[in-house]
């Protein structure tokens, strides 16, 4: 029973790099996609998160879970208006694929 | 220590295969489901790490409110989804490659711990009442970026609202400015005409 250990800070800082790594690699494989796109940052910040939360169990320190609760507010106010842009640009635009958005190409 | 450990890897094989059904899978709606799931085992996670306040604001904030407004706004477009997934595996090179680099760097970084027998031991979680912890410092340390967060929150109902208002053009109502502006000429106009005589 030596490969299962109790959890340590690297495990839960391997995990939070793989999430972040998924997300990343999600944001180039839906590149059209503005929702998933939103999706994919989303999952970013929770890996972030869980970094924050797993450095603040392992040292005792309360301010990354104060920092957590930061990063969780202004995560939300992002989304909402994230999808207030996108219905917007559903409304003018009629699609939500990234490629057409080229107005300002010049 | 080691049923701990069990959940650990239960909850992490969920979260990651979760994330990974985010990014692949066909249909948003599905995609918004995978992530309520994963944001629940990242409640788990966070849960196990001592954080209990922040757990239940992950799922009632983030699975209660943002995810909704994701469903929402998914059932709201009239989208072709599958239109937007041309090209999908031609980006599955790139992706997985960025993803893996990504993933060696940070590994890279943290295998040295992982080398060194376990120097910090898991701190016990600080004792007492984890909410009432994360409030007291929250009223009396960070009181100033509560309100500045408080402001954003205010700052993001806003815009999202005067993002998406529309307004009807049926809808009839008063222009105040007009109404102060009038004259009495152009309301009234006195013709002067002819008077007529009657015919006996």
């Amino acid at each position: 029973m030596s490969i299962i250990v109790a959890p340590t800070l690297s495990h839960y800082l391997v995990l939070g790099a793989i999430l972040f790594a998924t997300s990343m690699a999600g944001i180039f494989l839906n590149r059209r996609n503005v929702i998933i796109l939103l999706m994919a940052i989303e999952l970013m910040l929770l890996a972030v998160n869980l970094n924050f939360i797993a450095f603040a169990s392992f040292l005792g320190d309360m301010a990354g879970q104060v920092f957590v609760f930061f990063i969780l507010t202004v995560a939300a106010a992002e989304s909402a208006i994230g999808l207030a842009i996108l219905v917007l640009l559903f409304r003018n635009v009629g699609s939500i694929d990234v490629e057409d958005l080229d107005h300002l190409k010049g | 220590m080691t049923f701990q450990a069990i959940l650990f890897y239960v909850f992490a094989a969920i979260l990651v295969f979760a994330a990974l059904r985010v990014i692949t899978a066909r249909n948003p709606v599905h995609s918004a489901l995978w992530l309520v799931l994963s944001f629940f085992t990242a409640a788990a996670h966070w849960l196990m790490l001592g954080a209990e306040f922040l757990a239940i604001v992950l799922v009632l904030v983030y699975v209660g409110a943002v995810m909704v407004l994701f469903l929402f706004v998914i059932m709201m477009l009239d989208v072709n989804f599958e239109h937007l997934r041309r090209g999908f595996r031609s980006y599955v090179p790139v992706g997985a490659t960025v993803g893996v680099l990504v993933l060696i760097e940070m590994a890279l970084v943290l295998v040295g711990s992982y080398l060194k027998p376990a120097v910090a031991p898991a701190a016990a979680p600080p004792p007492g009442d984890n909410t009432k912890a994360l409030g007291r410092l929250l009223y009396t340390d960070y009181a100033y970026p509560l309100e500045i967060a408080a402001v954003i929150l205010l700052v993001a109902i806003i815009a999202a609202i005067v993002l998406t208002h529309r307004k009807r053009k049926q809808t009839k109502h008063q222009d105040p400015g007009e109404q102060v502006k009038v004259r009495s000429r152009d309301r009234l106009r006195v013709v002067s005409m002819p008077s007529e005589k009657r015919e006996r």
